[in-house]
């Protein structure tokens, strides 16, 4: 009798789980990227963590100038905020949802997303950025 | 089997040691021909000594274990032939050739017939470089923390000091000399092969000594003469709205009280105070505040807002109160300054 009744209850339970797959996080994934609680290195299409930590470590668009990066020699720069927990983060630069494709755009140019911006356009490239993205994506804890 | 292993290892380590001893700073990486004199003569003391330590180690196992034979050889040859005249003579020779070295190292002598060396002045300051390039004909162009020389020509650095002491050290070109408070030193430096190579200040001379260091940039001959040549124009007249902007902002905001861009005068605003480095052609240089960051308008906009968290200490106040658009329009009219 009891063997019978499990079917049933999985059934109930998954149905109650169901409602848990959905909710707001997609609404704001407007540019086809995943939600920013999904949000990891491999999804940053083309991204790659590792280089992007040597485009950060080399120095040459002195990322850490501005911001702490978390494992990045030398980058403890106060200028703009850390960039701790950037894989967790809701929000880029305070405007965008925090999504691959939203952070590369920003990354690239802070302009398009907010011309007050006091982060300018570094000249780094769209696909240095997107490792950049990518290696961000890997902070997932606050100091 | 296990003395091979461990004989490795040891190899592995000191190849991994010495692998720190090339590039961009280093003595044992010679670019020119008095750091070659350097160079030769430091390995030749180090396996001069190692040669000695490892005989003398032999003696004294010798000497342990070999009891019956060392009892029956008289001391007294042993101490005059090792202990007295092999001393006298390496010594001696060495002392020779201590001596032939320092005056090969010395490029400013003896070439009176050759081409006439580069002169270049560097005066040393807290913290940073001043260098002033004189072209043989009476002009001088104005520039900072970095050394553009030509390949193959002797260079003239005469060494003047602004405040404390400070040292001028390419390890790759030559050994340090000192930047005294009225005096003026002189080193004459060449090198043999482009390329970028780093240099640094080797007196402590307050608390941002460390993050006082420049580039020597190695040019072929032509293109060390473009180079000056490009460098004895003006700065560049801004054309596009947003650099005629940075550029405002950059006098309004009484940059040009420390620092010279020369050929920039605008109401009653001019770039000609001279407490900082020369920025006509700021964006050109490899490196900014003395190699402490990358050049570029990133590192431009927040050294403008934070040089005192950047270099704590230095005579650069933090402009963080300028608005961001401000400073980043700032930021990229001195990026534009090439």
């Amino acid at each position: 009798m009891a063997r019978r009744g499990m079917p049933i209850l999985a059934a109930a339970l998954s149905w109650a789980l169901a409602g848990c797959g959905e909710g707001p996080a997609t609404a704001n994934n407007t540019t086809g990227d995943l939600p920013r609680s999904h949000a990891d290195p491999q999804a940053v299409a083309g991204g790659d963590a590792a280089r992007g930590r040597a485009v950060l470590a080399g120095g040459t668009y002195g990322c850490g100038a501005c911001h702490a990066i978390p494992g990045i020699d030398g980058a403890r720069g106060t200028v703009g905020p850390p960039l701790h927990a950037m894989g967790l983060r809701a929000y880029v630069a305070g405007r965008l949802p925090n999504t691959p494709g939203n952070l590369v755009t920003w990354i690239e140019n802070p302009r398009l997303v907010d011309p007050r911006s006091a982060m300018p356009a570094t000249g780094i490239t769209r696909a240095e950025a997107t490792d950049v993205a990518a290696y961000l994506y890997t902070l997932r804890t606050l100091p | 089997m296990r003395g091979r292993h461990v004989l490795g290892a040891v190899l592995a380590l000191a190849a991994l040691a010495l692998a720190g001893c090339t590039g961009q700073q280093a003595v044992l990486d010679p670019r020119g021909p008095a750091a070659a004199h350097l160079a030769e003569f430091s390995w030749l003391l180090f396996w001069g000594g190692a040669a000695i330590f490892a005989f003398t180690m032999a003696m004294l196992a010798i000497g342990l274990v070999f009891t019956d034979w060392t009892k029956r050889t008289p001391p007294i040859r042993l101490v005059v032939w090792l202990g007295l005249a092999f001393p006298v003579v390496t010594l001696l020779a060495l002392t020779v050739y201590t001596a032939a070295v320092g005056r090969w190292v010395d490029l400013g002598r003896g070439q009176d017939g050759g081409e006439p060396p580069l002169r270049v002045d560097v005066v040393g300051q807290q913290y940073w470089w001043e260098v002033t390039y004189h072209d043989g004909q009476g002009g001088t162009v104005t520039s900072a923390n970095e050394l553009n020389i030509p390949v193959g020509r002797r260079v003239e650095v005469h060494l003047a000091s602004r405040d404390v002491i400070h040292s001028f050290w390419v390890p790759s070109l030559h050994g340090k000399m000192d930047l005294i408070p009225g005096r003026t030193n002189t080193i004459t430096i060449q090198a043999d092969t482009p390329g970028v190579i780093r240099g640094q200040c080797a007196e402590f001379c307050g608390e941002q000594h460390a993050l006082m260091a420049f580039f020597v940039v190695a040019h072929e001959s032509a293109a060390f003469e473009a180079w000056l040549a490009a460098r004895r124009q003006p700065a560049r007249v801004p054309e596009m709205p947003d650099l005629v902007a940075g550029q405002r902002a950059f006098l309004a905001a009484g940059c040009g009280s420390c620092h010279v861009v020369r050929g920039l005068a605008e109401g009653p605003y001019a770039a000609v105070g001279q407490l900082g480095p020369d920025l006509t052609h700021v964006g050109s240089r490899l490196s900014l505040a003395a190699g402490t960051l990358p050049n570029g308008v990133g590192p431009l906009a927040a050294w403008i807002a934070d040089a005192q968290d950047l270099k704590p200490g230095n005579r650069m106040p933090s402009f963080h109160h300028l608005d961001s658009e401000t400073l980043t329009s700032i930021a990229r009219y001195l990026g534009s300054l090439e």
